[in-house]
C-alpha cells in the first residue's frame, strides 16, 4: 500500500448533463495517519469529493485510489476499507443506538458476536450507554452526530470521511466530537474531514486544501496557510463612509490581501495584529480622520475566502473576470 | 471519552459466499423494516386498521344496498378486501423508499460493502411479510363478521399465496415511484392516483356487470380485477375460469419490467 490513503488525480464531476460542474479538476494526497481537511462553503464541492471517494457517485473524468484500491474499478474493497459520517450519512430514527450500530455491523459483514461487542464499546465509549435501547428519534443533535461516528467506525476502517462532522453543533458538542477524532488518529486511523469552520480545520487538520467552485485554490498545512492568509483581522469603525473610504486607502498596505470595506467598516488581515493595529491607528490619526471603534479577531471563513478570491464565501459570483467562465450554479447538495 | 483498545485493523470477515450475504443483507434491511412499521404509530394504522375499517364500512354501511345474485355480500368482500389491502401496503413501499432516501439513509448503504439490491429486496421482502400478517388478522376480522369461505384450507391458502406474488411484483413498480419523487409526500401524492383507479375500478367491492358500459372494459381485463376474480373463486370454491393464469402472467409481466426498472433507477438516484 501507498504512503497515501487516498489518491486523486484530476477528477471532475459534472452534474445536468455538464451544465454543473461541481468538481473541476481537483487532485488529493492524504497522507495515511493524519486528519486531512477539505475546507470551504457550501456549493464548493466538498461534498462531492466525499461522495467519489466513498464509491457513492462515480467521477466524470479523473480517478482516486483509496487504501490502495480504485474507486471505479473496485468499489467493493474500497467500500470494505472506509467509515463514512456527516451531515448527509444518517442514522435510523425508528431504530435504537445499538440496533443502528448492529444493522451497520451486518451489513458491513461482520460476525455477529463481534458485531454485537464492537457495538457495546461503541456506545460506551461516545457516551451513549444510557440511551443505547431508546429510538434515535429521542436523541439530540449532538447524539446523533456521536452515534452516526460511531456507526462508521464499527468495522474499525482505517479512512475515516467525515462529511461537515460538526456543521450545525452546539459548541460543547462540537468539542466532544473534536475530542473523538483526535484519539481516533493517536490510534492511528487516517481521517479526511470536509468542514465549513477555519477553526474546526485549524484545531483538527495537519494539511488541508481550500476548495471554491469545484477547485482547489489553497492548499499547504494550516500554518503555512495562516501565515499566508494572515493571522488576524484588523476591524475598523468609522462615523460614516466616506471616512471609511480614507482610511481605507491608507491602510491597504499593511497587508498583502485586500482590505474588504463595507460600509463604515474597513477589515484588513494581517499577520501580527498589534502592529498592525498601532500602524493604522497612526496612519488614521495623520490623516486627521475620527476613528469610532478597533477590532482584533480571528480570520473566519469568509475572510479567508476574501483572501484568496477577492470574493467572501457567501457570494454567488464574484467581480473576476479571468475565471468567469467557470463559474457554475451552486447546487444545494455538491 | 477515551478512545483506548480501538485499533485501526480490520477485523476479519465472516466467510460466507456472495449469495450468502446478499440474503443476509436482505433479512438486515427487512428487519430494520419491519421494525419502524412497528414503532411508527402512523404506519400500523395504514396496515392493519384502515383495511379493518374498509371491512366494516362495507359489511354494514354500504353491503346493504349491494346485492350480489346467489352470494352473500360479505362472502363477496372479503377476498376483495385481502386484495385491495395488499396492493395498497406498496404505497407504503414508495413512501418508506423517498424517506430513506430524503433522509440520506441510503447514501449511507451506498458506501456500505452490502449487496447492491438489498436495499430495495429488503424494502419489498419487508413489505411482503407485512401482507402476511395483514392476511391473517383481515381473515380473522373476517371470520368474525360472517365471512365464510367454502373451498377448503389449501384453496385459500394457494389464493393468499397468489395475492401476495402479485402485491409483490406491483411493490417493485411503487419502489420505482418512491425512488423517483423528490420526497415521501411527492411519493405519496404520485402513488394513491395509481392505486385508486385500479382497486376500485375492479371487481374488488362490486361486480364488474353493475358498472357503467364504457368502464366495463378497463374492469374486466385490468389484472386487479383478474387477480380479485382468481382469489375470490379459490376461496370460495367457485370456478376461476383462466383468472389464475392471468394474475399469474400480469404479475410475472410486472415483476421482469419493474424490478429492473426501480433498481436501474436506485443506481442512479443519489
Amino acid at each position: 500500500m501507498s504512503d497515501y490513503a487516498v489518491e486523486a488525480l484530476d477528477v471532475v464531476r459534472t452534474f445536468k448533463d455538464g451544465e454543473v460542474r461541481a468538481l473541476d479538476g481537483v487532485s488529493l494526497h492524504v497522507p495515511t495517519g493524519e486528519v486531512f481537511g477539505l475546507l470551504g462553503p457550501n456549493g464548493s464541492g466538498k461534498t462531492t469529493m466525499v461522495r467519489i471517494l466513498s464509491t457513492i457517485l462515480s467521477p466524470t473524468s479523473g480517478s482516486a485510489t483509496v487504501n490502495g484500491f480504485d474507486v471505479v474499478k473496485h468499489p467493493d474493497e474500497v467500500r470494505r476499507s472506509i467509515g463514512l459520517a456527516g451531515q448527509y450519512a444518517t442514522v435510523d430514527e425508528n431504530l435504537t443506538g445499538f440496533e443502528n450500530l448492529r444493522m451497520i455491523g451486518s451489513l458491513n459483514h461482520l460476525p455477529k458476536s463481534f458485531v454485537i461487542k464492537r457495538a457495546r464499546e461503541l456506545l460506551e465509549q461516545f457516551g451513549l450507554s444510557d440511551a443505547a435501547n431508546r429510538t434515535c428519534k429521542t436523541y439530540s443533535g449532538g447524539m446523533r452526530r456521536r452515534l452516526d461516528l460511531a456507526a462508521a467506525l464499527v468495522a474499525n476502517p482505517p479512512l475515516l470521511f467525515l462529511d461537515e462532522p460538526t456543521t450545525g453543533l452546539d459548541p460543547q458538542s462540537r468539542q466532544d466530537l473534536w475530542a473523538i477524532i483526535e484519539n481516533l488518529v493517536e490510534g492511528g486511523t487516517t481521517v479526511l474531514l470536509t468542514t465549513q469552520y477555519l477553526e474546526e480545520a485549524d484545531r483538527l487538520c495537519k494539511q488541508l486544501v481550500v476548495l471554491d467552485h469545484g477547485r482547489i485554490i489553497a492548499e499547504g498545512t494550516s500554518q503555512q496557510l495562516k501565515t499566508r492568509l494572515g493571522n488576524t483581522v484588523l476591524a475598523l469603525t468609522f462615523a460614516n463612509t466616506s471616512d471609511a473610504n480614507l482610511a481605507g486607502v491608507l491602510v491597504k498596505d499593511l497587508s498583502d490581501t485586500p482590505a474588504n470595506i463595507d460600509g463604515t467598516v474597513v477589515e484588513v488581515t494581517v499577520a501580527n495584529g498589534p502592529a498592525a493595529a498601532a500602524d493604522a491607528l497612526r496612519r488614521i490619526d495623520a490623516g486627521n480622520i475620527a476613528l469610532t471603534g478597533l477590532t482584533l479577531r480571528e480570520p473566519s471563513l469568509d475572510d479567508v475566502f476574501l483572501s484568496l478570491t477577492g470574493h467572501k464565501a457567501e457570494e454567488e459570483e464574484a467581480p473576476i473576470a479571468e475565471d468567469a467562465h467557470s463559474r457554475s450554479p451552486r447546487k444545494a447538495r455538491s | 471519552m477515551s478512545l483506548t483498545g480501538i485499533s485501526p485493523t480490520l477485523p476479519i470477515q465472516a466467510q460466507k459466499s456472495s449469495l450468502r450475504w446478499a440474503v443476509s443483507d436482505v433479512l438486515t434491511i427487512a428487519r430494520r423494516n419491519l421494525l419502524a412499521l412497528v414503532r411508527i404509530p402512523t404506519s400500523l394504522v395504514f396496515a392493519i386498521i384502515q383495511p379493518v375499517m374498509f371491512v366494516l364500512l362495507f359489511r354494514y354501511v354500504f353491503g346493504g344496498e349491494i346485492h350480489i345474485r346467489g352470494l352473500d355480500y360479505v362472502n363477496f368482500l372479503i377476498p376483495g378486501i385481502l386484495v385491495q389491502t395488499t396492493i395498497f401496503g406498496a404505497i407504503g413501499t414508495a413512501i418508506g423508499l423517498a424517506e430513506d432516501l430524503q433522509r440520506g439513509l441510503i447514501e449511507r448503504f451506498r458506501a456500505l460493502p452490502m449487496a447492491r439490491t438489498a436495499v430495495l429486496a429488503g424494502r419489498t421482502v419487508a413489505d411482503l411479510i407485512r401482507n402476511v400478517m395483514v392476511l391473517i388478522v383481515i381473515t380473522i376480522v373476517g371470520v368474525a363478521v360472517g365471512f365464510r369461505p367454502g373451498g377448503g384450507i389449501p384453496h385459500y391458502i394457494e389464493a393468499c399465496l397468489l395475492m401476495l406474488l402479485f402485491a409483490y411484483c406491483v411493490s417493485w413498480g411503487f419502489a420505482f415511484i418512491g425512488l423517483a419523487a423528490p420526497n415521501s409526500e411527492t411519493a405519496q401524492a404520485m402513488a394513491f392516483p395509481l392505486i385508486f383507479p385500479l382497486t376500485f375500478a375492479s371487481s374488488i367491492f362490486v361486480q364488474v356487470s353493475s358498472m357503467p358500459h364504457w368502464l366495463q372494459g378497463f374492469a374486466n381485463n385490468q389484472p386487479v380485477s383478474q387477480t380479485a376474480d382468481a382469489v375470490r373463486g379459490l376461496m370460495l370454491g367457485h370456478p376461476v375460469g383462466s383468472s389464475v393464469w392471468i394474475s399469474l402472467v400480469w404479475s410475472l409481466g410486472a415483476i421482469l419490467v419493474l424490478a429492473p426498472l426501480a433498481t436501474a433507477r436506485f443506481r442512479r438516484a443519489a
